[in-house]
């Protein structure tokens, strides 16, 4: 889809300017552990022990859209690494990802939260826009987002969806401002890897003819999240440690120019980064032999983003959920809000005046039966009030947790309702999210 | 001596006079990693073979665990409610599932021995 002209193009800015890498966070289009549903492939699903409860055509569709096409799976510059490490790697929108490493992704969710985690996160977009000036770029962007974008100051970054005419989401992405005078006018844009094509597409079909999206395809993403990410970090980046929390900066690591932000996608303090796909497996090599790090697959970053309550694109947030249902309205800053001028502005508007008709809330099971995609939420009374977009087992708080979309009228915390489990209601409760507490980076004395 | 069996949803069963013990293989355990949540069927429930009859998730995954034969559950594993671990432990000792009374022994013979079943996972790695 996006064509070999983007792709020359695409490399041109970048080594112009040296710079300009991304950051993420986010989450793949439909991360999920899976491992068990692609190697069953040939093993497990097609025989045995199925996966009972999520509903397998939801998952298959929305979840890994390229994994059902016929095209050959693509592979990270790190896919040799994580095969001679015993990683089980399997089809993840289009490309061949570890979901899980021999250490298992209890024991890989829990040492993330313990010490620090390096996952390959290479599959995301990364792209960035270019424009003359910052507020011009940040003008073109705000057509199709909701946040506020032209406040963003040098080197901050921001969460927002990319927005259709209904409202609903298309995608969620990071956006950060070129940290350095010499590129202001540039915004590092990171989207989930299963939307990628489309986002691109769609981006620039709307841009004016003064911001042109390049995709950056030489840059391979990397996070390193949990408590020892930052001392980790900055026994190779020094310094690095003091960057505050949602900013980027361009730094040097092995001698090469990378990006790193200070975001992540597991609720912990940590780091995005994206280095040169060249030295991505040096660069990972001397992270993992850290002995403080381990590489994470995606089973465990699914789990830690829940219970960080974090959404997961095809899943808890899609075209039919808005910002406000999905209770992401903290991402939209006062002068869009007033001012609109977004696609969806209208029903965005008035749901955040008069609140939406369902929103997405944090739901504990009482007992230890995880309620998984899918699963239908009624009230104490049995009426059908909605259903959980994500759940699972949550390893740090050693029980079941769920996310899940209710009417307004059943989100308040504290509210009992009851998840249908394999025909049998269970009861829940209706909870505030995270399920574990964010231990984001906040510098001292702010 | 118990005779075991395999079968292609990856169950074993071992077979002591009229009375059937059924575990997932340690290949399945394997596959699904940490066990984390178990549901074994009540005691007293008729169940026909290839009936779903109990339920083991791992973080992030369920499946479900099918009856090898049919037959009647006289006695469930009640251990792997607190500790699921036990089946990747031990799968196919302290991790067992369920027993039942066999109700029709000649089911057993469409099922798998050892060598078989290990053929037909390796057929399908």
């Amino acid at each position: 889809m996006v064509g070999a002209s983007v792709a020359h193009s695409a490399t041109a800015p970048w080594s112009r300017q040296r710079k300009r890498a991304a950051l993420p966070r986010k989450a793949q289009t439909g991360c999920a552990l899976n491992s068990l549903r692609f190697r069953d492939r040939g093993g497990f699903r097609s025989c045995a022990i199925r996966r009972a409860i999520v509903e397998p055509s939801r998952d298959a569709t929305m979840a890994e859209p390229s994994a059902a096409t016929p095209e050959p799976l693509k592979r990270t510059p790190l896919y040799d690494l994580h095969a001679a490490a015993g990683a089980k790697l399997v089809p993840f929108a289009g490309y061949e990802m570890p979901v899980q490493y021999p250490m298992g992704v209890l024991k890989e969710h829990l040492w993330t939260r313990e010490k620090a985690g390096l996952f390959d996160v290479a599959h995301m977009g990364l792209c960035f826009l270019q424009g003359p000036d910052h507020e011009t770029t940040a003008r073109a962007l705000e057509a199709l987002v909701p946040a506020d974008i032209v406040a963003l100051k040098p080197g901050q970054q921001r969460y927002t969806q990319l927005v259709d005419e209904t409202g609903g989401i298309l995608d969620d992405l990071m956006v950060t401002r070129s940290p350095g005078p010499v590129e202001d006018g540039n915004l590092v844009l990171v989207v989930n890897a299963g939307c990628k094509d489309a986002d691109y597409a769609h981006i620039r079909a709307r841009l004016p003819g003064n911001v042109k999206l390049f995709v950056t395809d030489r840059r391979t993403l990397l996070a390193l999240q949990g408590p020892a990410a930052a001392a980790v970090l900055a026994r190779h980046v020094p310094g690095i440690d003091g960057l505050g929390f949602m900013t980027g900066t361009f730094s040097t690591l092995l001698s090469q120019t990378i990006f790193v932000t200070r975001s992540g996608y597991t609720g912990e303090d940590g780091f995005e980064i994206a280095v040169p796909d060249s030295d991505a497996a040096a660069i990972w090599q001397k992270l993992v032999a850290e002995p403080d790090v381990e590489a994470i697959g995606l089973g465990a970053r699914d789990s830690l983003r829940l219970e960080a309550g974090l959404c997961l694109y095809g899943h808890d947030i899609d075209t039919t959920t808005s910002p406000i249902e999905a209770n992401l309205q903290w991402s939209i800053q006062k002068r869009r809000r007033t001012d609109g001028g977004f696609p969806g502005a209208a029903r965005i508007q008035r749901e955040l005046a008069d609140g939406p008709a369902r929103k997405r809330v944090g739901i504990k099971p009482e007992g230890r039966a995880p309620a998984r995609e899918g699963t239908e939420i009624v009230s104490s009374g049995g009426e059908p009030i909605g259903k959980v977009t994500s759940g699972g087992f949550g390893p740090s708080v050693n029980g079941p947790v769920a996310m899940g979309f209710v009417t307004a009228s059943h989100a308040s915390p504290g509210t009992k309702v009851q998840l249908v489990v394999r025909g049998k209601p269970l009861p829940a409760e209706v909870v505030t999210l995270p399920f574990v507490p964010h231990r984001y980076f906040r510098r001292l004395g702010t | 001596m118990p005779t075991i069996k395999f079968t292609k949803e990856h169950e074993w069963i071992s077979v002591d006079g009229d009375v059937a013990t059924i575990g997932i293989t340690a290949h399945a355990a394997k596959q699904l990693g940490d066990v984390v949540f178990v549901e074994v069927p009540e005691v007293g429930r008729a169940v026909t073979a290839g009936e779903a009859c109990a339920v083991v998730e791992s973080v992030k995954a369920a499946s479900d665990v099918y009856a090898p034969i049919s037959g009647a559950v006289i006695e469930a594993n009640a251990e792997l409610a607190g500790r699921p671990a036990a089946v990747n432990e031990g799968p196919e000792g302290e991790g067992w599932f369920f027993k039942l009374k066999l109700s029709n022994a000649s089911e057993l013979s469409g099922l798998m021995d050892r060598a078989a079943y290990d053929q037909f996972v390796k057929d399908n790695a």
